[in-house]
């Protein structure tokens, strides 16, 4: 029954009444909300997974670090775990890291980058005056005169300057610019760079981009991260890796019917192939550019790196600037060097640049623009860079430590190139082209029929198949040629001089008698 | 009526133009090519003619068009002509004033800061190992550079590292990444060492980015913002989603907000992740607790995976702000949360007290990602190798700093605390002058390094503007009349019809206050101008 009840009270009631609704009502909403928050959250997927990520990343190879790396890196850690293997130490021959193999950073590169940490080694008498000299160059150079600090996207201006000094030196005083030098952070971001402002369209318009096979993978990489198309052109191993004309320009016609074929890039000396280049070669090259209208890309990162008797290296730049001003004034080219390779090994600092000519001007203001969102390469690296271009001269102090020091390890490097090419080609089975610069052989090597079938059963390249039982039985780390590209039916695995020569001896015979115990195993 | 008719008519027009000189272009080229290929090879002579005439490859109209799109105001035209300013002003040119103060960038040293003794003696240490011997250096830095040094092959810094980092650094991030959750666990194996922060967030905006036309990944970014998202953005042509963050009230973020541009971007893109920046960059706002929780819980309800851009987490000045990591707050929201919500969050060495920009240095914690996408990341990363190896070891240092029993930490303590102090100061100093600046309004700079308060432009000077916002035209005057670089506030985003300016607290006090009585002057003299 419904108590009577007047004025005041009533609409007390009233409202007490309605609060509670209110109350009830409001709690059944945040229980439904909730109900539903639960219920969304236990049917939520995630966000990023293989199938919705970028399709162009899954498309991603690099075998230098691929699985076989992996794997080594895991055998590592269960030689150190105590875990019994028929071996006691991993040798990492699958990458170009030069002090991981034990090669000695250059003295004066140190000293100079240990005053530029540290200036208050200046007064330090343990450094030669002409570190000193170069540190304090350097350090005014930077903001706050400090390595810390932001530099100009370009990379520092004085270390640009040296860098082109040093490219006018090199190539017999063929004129260079400092404003089309730009510092990298090792050379691949140069060339990532490079491709990102060169892809585009779509469909048959899409860029093509024109590799050599076997290639640094890189490249395939950095293709197929652009969504661009990826063109072989294969290298004769019969003729030492050389590069044919008529292979470009068969390669060239094939692409042209589902692409836009824009660029060239040739690595030179060659990674892994090890071939250097002659001066006529380069001149076909830049004239078939030219005729097809093709951006050159030079990487020539190994420049320093020449062994064999009779090879030089002359730079895309130099021989374009010979060919005279209709191809000199025409031809857009690219070229790259890093302070990762030749004698100085220092990958790790991530030190760079690259040249650019003939590009247009339109275009080199929208390069600035790219490489300042990425705000500057790191510092130290381009402090390298400067050191590397700009070297202790004859009668300064550090010079002629300086110089024992790279004519060392150029010979080292050298001797270790002739070495490995002897061994190798007195495997029956294996064949090996001279390593005449670079750092890497590249051979053939012949799988027997059941090894090949028994790695097809696995789903893996018969030459990974091979390359992983070496690793599992010897603890040598080597990449499969699958990982560079290599023609059909043919199998390859790149191996790093790069060892000391001793090691290099032990590692090469280890290699010999594998080969012979697999051969003999699945024939 | 009849004008816009007109106007209307015209616009039809010009497209029936373009579209046709467009179709015709793509006729004449595919001629072209079909005449090169059925004609015999050209002889020698003929190729080289052809040279003669020959056209660039890479040009505006064909290079990649996202790149095109790009911009990033921070080293934009303003900053460029600052450099030109700078070298008349070394070549004897008059200017009104007598050197160029660049407070257009967070670059710590280039104004003034000095580099923590610590991390320089260890780098020094690392880079010539023979300086082991040298009695100067303390014992503990010893210790440090040789435990790093043993890290790397061959004990060099030259040798390539891990392509995810030295893994005692990523160990050593971990446990700091613990230390400052409160224990909150954290895996080494998330810990992806970048080459600076901004390399993180493009890498984990690449592996983000699917899709075309309607389901093409859409980004959700606040306005203003950092110009590395917008630009990032451009590049892998993703759709950037602005949300806006609230000026009246110290810039906060709503949800309200992010739930109005989320619906609106639903109907053109595919919604799937959402950045935010804490402490606020241009903005300078530190976020509270409650606001990360509501934004998480955002996230999850809208199943979007979570940027957290970290990177000023020790910048934090106003009293009762404090920095929570979205990571802490996501655990302590309870396991419904943390077993799910997809988050990567960022920090790096180039900013808080460190300063070290030039090292490119920085992590990034993966959380709840999918191992099958967590392998992809780890394969995308191999390809450039590996994060530079010095800013490796800067970043250790800054994770694993000198405990109070060591013998550097006296030193390094002060030194932190020192910078941080002033920085604080600076930070107050610049809100209260500003503030009184009749048509400045600025809020406070609770954290990061970097004010970014609103101006009132006169009509004049609005309409003065031919193709440059107007705020760029403030900014480029200013620059001309008194030397000072600052970025418009049209580089970050802002709402319609305001107008702003970045600057940084970074400039000695005493320059700073140099700076803000400049740009006092110059507002009341250009405000009377165009009035």
């Amino acid at each position: 029954q419904c108590p009577v009840v007047h004025g005041k009270e009533a609409v007390w009631a009233t409202t007490r009444n309605l609060m509670k609704s209110c109350w009830l009502l409001g709690y059944l909403g945040l229980a439904r909300r909730e109900m539903a928050e639960n219920e969304a959250l236990s049917r939520r997927q995630k966000v990023l997974t293989i199938d919705t990520m970028n399709a162009n990343i899954k498309k991603v190879e690099y075998a230098v670090r691929g699985p076989i790396v992996q794997r080594a890196v895991q055998i590592e850690k269960e030689l150190k775990e105590g875990v019994k293997k028929p071996f006691n130490e991993v040798i990492k021959a699958n990458i170009g890291d030069a002090h991981a193999m034990g090669q000695r950073p250059v003295t004066f590169f140190r000293q100079v980058l240990a005053l530029c940490s540290y200036p208050e080694l200046l007064d330090d008498d343990k450094f030669p005056e002409d570190t000193k000299y170069r540190a304090q160059r350097i350090l005014k150079a930077c903001g706050g005169s400090s390595i810390g600090a932001y530099t100009a996207s370009q990379g520092i201006e004085c270390v640009r300057q040296d860098v082109s000094r040093y490219i006018e030196r090199r190539d017999g005083g063929v004129p260079c610019d400092p404003d089309n030098i730009y510092l990298t952070t090792g050379a691949s971001d140069g060339i990532v760079t490079m491709l990102k402002l060169l892809t585009a369209g779509e469909g048959r318009t899409r860029t093509g981009v024109m590799i050599p096979i076997p290639q640094y993978p890189l490249y395939s990489a950095a293709i197929a991260e652009l969504g661009a198309v990826q063109l072989n052109y294969y290298l004769d191993e019969d003729k030492c890796w050389g590069l044919d004309i008529s292979e470009l320009q068969r390669s060239l016609q094939a692409a042209s019917k589902h692409c836009n074929p824009r660029v060239l890039c040739i690595i030179n000396p060659g990674n892994p192939t090890g071939q250097v280049q002659s001066r006529e070669r380069i001149e076909d090259v830049i004239r078939f550019a030219a005729k097809e209208r093709l951006f050159l890309m030079a990487d020539e990162v190994y420049q320093d790196n020449v062994y064999a008797e009779g090879c030089k290296f002359y730079s895309f730049k130099k021989v374009l600037y010979e060919m005279g001003p209709e191809y000199f004034n025409t031809v857009e080219l690219a070229s790259f060097h890093s302070t990762s390779k030749c004698y100085m090994g220092e990958c790790g600092m991530r030190g760079g640049y690259m040249e650019v000519i003939n590009m247009d001007s339109e275009v080199k203001a929208q390069l600035t623009k790219l490489v300042s969102v990425r705000l500057c390469p790191p510092v130290p690296g381009q402090a390298l860079m400067a050191l590397v271009t700009n070297s202790p001269q004859p009668g300064e102090p550090s010079h002629a430590q300086f110089l024992k020091e790279r004519t060392a390890t150029l010979g080292d490097l050298a001797q270790k190139a002739k070495l490995t090419e002897e061994i190798l080609n007195t495997v029956p089975g294996i064949r090996c082209n001279p390593v005449q610069g670079a750092m890497y052989s590249f051979p053939q090597i012949t799988l027997p029929e059941r090894a090949i079938r028994e790695a097809k059963e696995k789903g893996q390249a018969p030459d990974m198949f091979y390359c992983m039982k070496l690793l599992e039985e010897t603890g040598i780390c080597l990449v499969p040629g699958s990982g560079f590209g290599q023609k059909e039916g043919t199998y390859h695995f790149r191996m790093t001089i790069l060892p000391p020569a001793d090691k290099l001896k032990i590692l090469l015979s280890k290699v010999k008698e594998f080969h012979q115990r697999f051969t003999k195993c699945y024939s | 009526m009849v004008e816009s008719a007109l106007s209307n008519i015209y616009i039809y027009i010009y497209i029936y133009i373009y579209i046709y000189i467009y179709i015709y272009k793509i006729w004449v080229s595919s001629v072209g090519r079909r005449r090169v290929f059925s004609n015999p090879p050209p002889t020698h002579e003929m190729t080289e003619n052809s040279v003669v005439h020959r056209g660039k490859v890479l040009t505006l109209g064909t290079m990649n068009p996202s790149v095109k799109r790009v911009e990033y105001a921070v080293r934009g035209p303003i900053v460029q002509r600052a450099v030109q300013l700078e070298q008349e002003l070394k070549q004897g040119i008059q200017k009104p004033f007598t050197e160029v103060i660049k407070a257009n960038i967070g670059d710590c040293h280039a104004m003034g800061q000095q580099p923590i003794t610590f991390f320089r003696q260890v780098l020094a240490l690392c880079c010539y190992p023979d300086l082991l011997e040298d009695n100067r250096f303390p014992e503990d830095t010893k210790t440090r550079a040789r435990r790093i040094l043993q890290a790397c092959g061959g004990g060099s810094l030259g040798s390539y590292s891990a392509s995810q980092g030295i893994e005692i650094v990523r160990q050593d991030v971990a446990r700091y990444i613990e230390k400052r959750d409160g224990g909150i666990p954290c895996n080494p194996d998330n810990i992806y060492l970048t080459t600076g922060a901004s390399d993180g967030i493009t890498t984990m905006l690449k592996l983000l980015v699917s899709g075309e036309g309607s389901s093409r990944t859409g980004v959700m970014i606040s306005i203003p913002q950092y110009p590395l998202y917008s630009a990032a953005l451009a590049e892998l042509s993703a759709v950037q989603i602005s949300y806006y963050l609230d000026e009246e009230n110290c810039w906060s973020l709503a949800v309200g907000e992010l739930q109005h541009a989320l619906e609106a971007a639903r109907q053109y893109c595919r919604p799937r992740v959402l950045c935010i920046i804490n402490p606020g960059n241009p903005t300078g706002q530190v976020q509270s607790r409650q606001c990360i929780e509501d934004v998480i819980k955002f996230a999850a309800e809208q199943n979007l995976f979570l940027m957290a851009d970290e990177v000023y987490q020790d910048n934090v000045y106003a009293d009762g702000c404090r920095f929570h990591s979205f990571k802490k707050v996501l655990f302590e929201m309870g396991s419904k949360y943390s077993d799910q919500v997809e988050l990567v969050s960022f920090h790096s060495t180039s900013k808080c007290y460190m300063g070290e920009c030039g090292f490119r240095a920085g992590y990034m914690e993966v959380v709840n990602m999918d191992p099958e996408v967590k392998v992809q990341l780890t394969k995308l990363v191999s390809v450039r190798l590996c994060p530079p190896v010095p800013g490796q070891v800067l970043l250790d240092l800054v994770v694993n700093p000198p405990l109070p029993e060591e013998p550097s930490y006296r030193t390094f303590f002060e030194e932190r605390s020192a910078t941080l102090a002033m920085l604080a100061e600076k930070a107050r100093m610049t809100q209260q002058i500003l503030n009184e600046v009749p048509g400045i309004t600025c809020n406070p700079v609770q954290g990061a390094m970097y004010t970014f308060p609103r101006i009132q432009l006169p009509p004049k000077a609005i309409a003065q503007e031919k193709g440059q916002a107007p705020d760029m035209f403030y900014c480029m005057k200013l620059l001309e009349e008194t030397g000072i670089c600052l970025v418009p506030g049209s580089g970050f985003g802002q709402r319609d019809g305001t107008y702003h300016f970045r600057m940084t607290i970074l400039p000695p006090t005493d320059k700073l206050k140099i700076v803000l009585a400049k740009i006092k002057e110059f507002h009341q003299s250009f405000t009377e101008q165009y009035s």
